[in-house]
């Protein structure tokens, strides 16, 4: 069922592994709203996966369903080849899914170093006990991962205001906070809903360098959410478009481009 | 003459330093560098280490001597370290502003024909790929810093560290050749080649032997009493004269550490963690923190503000003279012991000057009120009078005889001559060897007995023996009526307002004087948002009329102390506008180093100039604007011409009319 082992080229000559992540026939629904109507699709390791829709597309339900902050009604997702069962969102952060959200999620007044200190949780064991008294294992365990929250800051250029509090920090600044404690959790699939939402050119331009780059250097498998049509074509290797719950077209950014519902569905068509 | 011939204990270039401080100064610190949040330390014997490292690796990689490399990078040991590491392989380091656009950086990297090329970043490969075709004889690249650099091909592409290692690897192959390089180097070799940054033309290639530079940081360092353990920041950028003299040359002369920062966004906080004992910076960094200091206090609770205020006046009034250790009541030193307590000390600190023993600001004249507010916090900041072309040093201020009004006596080894038109000529061990494939201006400007012109006019005021820059003497003009017209001077006066950032006055052949103005975004963005003024841009902000109103009473002011000089009662500014865009190096429109090109701006800004003297109310206009990343768009405004009041004054060069 699963062609795992398959793979494919980018244009630009990265290689693109098998798929991590299967989205089977989900139906998800609120109530008597469709929120999503019957999509599959799939994610594969290494690439930048884009869902892209007009407003209330169903876009940010998708990627909560992937997130396992939604279960679906009906169909599955599997995860590195297993079915998944209904989890609770902490169980899949510990999968290895990280994510950004659309609306900041930040703590505004705690500072950027520990707002990003929060994301390795997943590597740290110490006890509460140990954490105290600060020795040992815990004291070791905090190096560590400062070190590599460290490398993050410097990957993200956000060195001078590591020790701000993130409440003082512009939007376009606290997108970046928030995607450095997403890779802070070292994800196998990072998920970012809307990361150039509200942005001006200049700091979506640094974003998409970011998004890239992570991709590029770390390997991260990335998911995102865009409105913004020219981002997304230039970014992803691939992108979903949906409208009103339905998936009306998958492929590469060329493909879609010129594919007629989704013309359509972005510039409108007259109705009789 | 003092030129000494022949270096002392047989230290005659950069390289034989190395190896002096490596075993003199084995384990003390030479280098550090913030990254990762943390302060990484590089000993003398470790910075050996690297530097011998990479030199065997520019030979594997075949480097001659002779080549020259380009460095291109914001201060960091890396490039610090391929510097010395070029020279230790008889190549010649050409260090290259990092934010210049491509094209400009095409015209250095052909007219030097580097061969290779150590840079920072993408950003920087990118950019030297771009203009790769037209560089006939440039074959590779080194970068630090491998982020989005993996997919690029790889062929004349290479680590910082993969060098190293490879040199580490090579080691007996080519250790005997290095030894021979260096040994080879001597006081006559050229130690380093740096562009300057022209205020008129195309840049000049300045070559400098380890003579001139060593020299000059001998002297230099002996002057102020530097040694092993002082501590500097180095964050000016690499392609300055200055940095070089004072991060390599007095570095490896005296053994002090040098500290990169982490990144330049951050140097504010490294400086304070640093604490240097010894800095410098131009004026306008100077101005920018006292205008950051000036716009907190405004924020600050009124007792605070009183406190700053009350403690401040104290101190511009015997603050300068405890300095210089001249004779202050007790009473008066009692209150300033207080007022270092609870107001200069802390503030010192803030600033990271807390340690400063000698600071030092050149490259432009700064306001009076600036070099006093510094002074009579304590710091010992003073003046130096200094170009590329002679190592940096023509005059330096003695501690105890620093004045805001000149720049000191001459260095020592310098010699100083002033012609009949006050041209200022200076003649020293540190002047430079040639301009790089330029001899005709290396004629113009060095004369055969080594007098070089300055381009500056000034005199020496009798009794102290001081000299002072009057201004450029190619700016220096006459107005319609004959009498002189120096623009500098009343740009100083106009740019001492925090919220003045830039400003070029028009006057030359004229009747009258007028200028352009920049505002100050930090300091003017500040008052509109306690005064809920909105704004979206520069643009609009320079625009609003009450931003106009305010300008227009700081020149009035400088017009009312313009008219108490009988010498330029009549440069006093009659209309003046605020320009809709910032003046800008990636416009041409200022040097690298943020100096004004006054012809650039009157050549470019043609109709708004016309407008100035034609009575018109306001103009519209279109100008063309480059981006950092070298795409071009145009904006448009329409500017209101502002009329300022003028102090009337008798003109007393009316000779018999007619």
């Amino acid at each position: 069922m699963l062609d795992a082992s398959e793979g494919y080229t980018t244009e630009d000559g990265r290689k693109i592994g098998g798929v991590v992540m299967e989205m089977k026939n989900i139906t998800l629904r609120f109530g008597g709203v469709v929120a999503i109507k019957d999509i599959s699709f799939d994610i594969r390791e290494g690439e930048i996966r884009a869902i892209i829709g007009p407003n209330g597309a169903g876009k940010s339900s998708m990627l909560n369903v992937i997130s396992g902050f939604y279960n679906p009604q009906e169909g599955q997702v599997f995860y590195k080849g297993d079915l998944r069962p209904p989890m609770k969102p902490y169980q899949v952060a510990r999968q290895g899914i990280a994510r950004t959200f659309q609306n900041i999620a930040l703590f505004d007044g705690m500072s950027v170093l520990d707002n990003i200190m929060t994301g390795r949780i997943r590597q740290m064991e110490a006890g509460l006990f140990a954490q105290a008294i600060w020795k040992g294992k815990a004291e070791r365990e905090e190096v560590e991962n400062r070190e590599a929250v460290e490398k993050i800051i410097d990957f993200l250029e956000i060195q001078h205001i590591r020790k701000t509090p993130v409440g003082r920090l512009p939007y376009g600044l606290k997108k970046r906070v928030e995607l450095a404690r997403a890779l802070a959790a070292e994800p196998s699939i990072l998920l970012l809903d809307e990361p150039m939402a509200g942005m001006n050119v200049e700091e979506k331009e640094d974003m998409s360098r970011f998004i890239l780059d992570v991709n590029d250097e770390f390997g991260t498998t990335i998911a995102l959410i865009e409105h913004d049509m020219g981002v997304v074509m230039d970014l992803s290797d691939r992108v979903v478009v949906m409208d009103y719950g339905k998936k009306i077209g998958d492929g590469t950014p060329d493909e879609v481009r010129s594919n007629q519902a989704v013309i359509d569905a972005y510039l409108g068509v007259a109705h009789d | 003459m003092v030129q000494s011939s022949q270096a002392a204990e047989g230290l005659a270039s950069i390289p034989a330093l190395l190896q002096r401080n490596a075993t003199q100064f084995a384990s003390k610190m030479a280098y550090r560098e913030k990254e990762y949040g943390i302060w990484q330390c590089w000993t003398w014997a470790e910075t050996e280490k690297e530097i011998e490292a990479l030199a065997l690796g520019f030979i594997n990689l075949g480097i001659k001597e002779g080549d020259f490399v380009a460095v291109i990078g914001r201060n960091r040991p890396h490039f610090y370290w391929s510097m010395v590491a070029a020279q230790s392989v008889g190549a010649i380091p050409v260090p290259l502003y990092q934010d210049a656009a491509a094209e400009e950086m095409a015209y250095v990297m052909d007219h030097c024909g580097a061969r290779f090329a150590i840079v920072e970043d993408q950003e920087q490969v990118d950019k030297l790929i771009e203009i790769q075709d037209d560089l006939h004889q440039f074959e590779h690249m080194i970068y630090v810093d491998p982020r989005g650099l993996r997919k690029y091909d790889h062929h004349k592409l290479h680590t910082f560290t993969g060098i190293q290692e490879q040199g580490r690897a090579a080691y007996w192959e080519f250790i005997e050749d290095l030894k021979a390089r260096r040994e080879k180097l001597t006081y006559d070799s050229i130690c380093v080649m740096l562009y300057t940054s022209g205020t008129t033309g195309k840049p000049k290639g300045v070559v400098l032997s380890n003579r001139n530079i060593i020299e000059a940081s001998k002297s230099s360092a002996e002057f102020d009493n530097l040694n092993k353990d002082d501590e500097v920041l180095a964050y000016l950028p690499m392609a300055w004269v200055g940095d070089f003299i004072f991060s390599i040359g007095q570095a490896y002369w005296t053994g002090f550490c040098v500290n990169c920062p982490e990144s330049a966004d951050t140097m504010q906080t490294d400086l304070r963690e640093i604490g240097p004992t010894y800095y410098f910076a131009p004026p306008r960094v100077f101005e920018t923190q006292l205008t950051n200091v000036m716009i907190r206090m405004e924020d600050a609770g009124r007792f605070k503000k009183w406190l700053f205020d009350h403690f401040m006046a104290h101190a511009r009034k015997v603050g300068p003279a405890i300095l210089d250790g001249k004779p202050v009541g007790g009473w008066d030193r009692f209150k300033y012991a207080l007022g270092n307590m609870f107001v200069y000390g802390p503030l010192k600190d803030t600033l990271g000057f807390g340690n400063v023993r000698v600071g030092y600001t050149a490259g432009e004249a700064i306001g009076p009120e600036i070099f006093e507010f510094y002074r009579s916090l304590g710091i010992n900041l003073k003046q130096l009078y200094g170009q590329t072309e002679a190592s940096v040093f023509i005059t330096v201020q003695p501690d105890g005889e620093v004045r805001n009004d000149t720049v000191g006596v001459p260095a020592p080894g310098v010699e100083i001559r002033i012609d009949e038109s006050g041209e200022v000529f200076y003649r020293s061990a540190g002047t430079f060897e040639y301009y790089y494939k330029n001899e005709e201006s290396t004629k113009k400007t060095k004369d055969p007995e080594g007098w070089v012109a300055t381009g500056d006019a000034g005199f020496f005021e009798e009794g102290t023996g001081h000299l002072r820059i009057i201004d450029r003497a190619k700016d220096v003009g006459k107005m319609a009526d004959g009498r002189m017209f120096a623009p500098k001077y009343v740009e100083n006066k106009l740019k001492f307002f925090p919220n003045i950032l830039e400003a070029v006055v028009f006057g030359n052949q004229r009747e009258q004087c007028t200028a352009f103005i920049n505002i100050d975004l930090t300091a003017v963005g500040n008052w509109a948002e306690r005064n809920n003024i909105g704004y979206a841009s520069y643009q609009e902000l320079a625009g609003h009329p009450r931003v106009l109103e305010t300008i227009k009473e700081h020149v009035e002011e400088v017009n009312r102390s313009l008219a108490e000089d009988p010498m330029l009662a009549h440069c006093q500014v009659h209309r003046f506008l605020v320009l809709h865009k910032e003046l800008d190096a990636d416009d041409g429109e200022m040097t690298r180093t943020r100096k004004v090109r006054r012809g650039v701006i009157a050549e470019k800004f043609e109709d708004l100039l016309g407008a100035l003297y034609d009575g018109s109310g306001e103009i519209y206009t279109t100008t063309e604007v480059t981006y950092e990343d070298g795409r071009k768009g145009s904006i448009s405004a329409t500017l209101q011409i502002v009329d300022a009041k003028v102090v009337p004054v008798e003109a007393p060069g009316k000779v018999a009319a007619e």
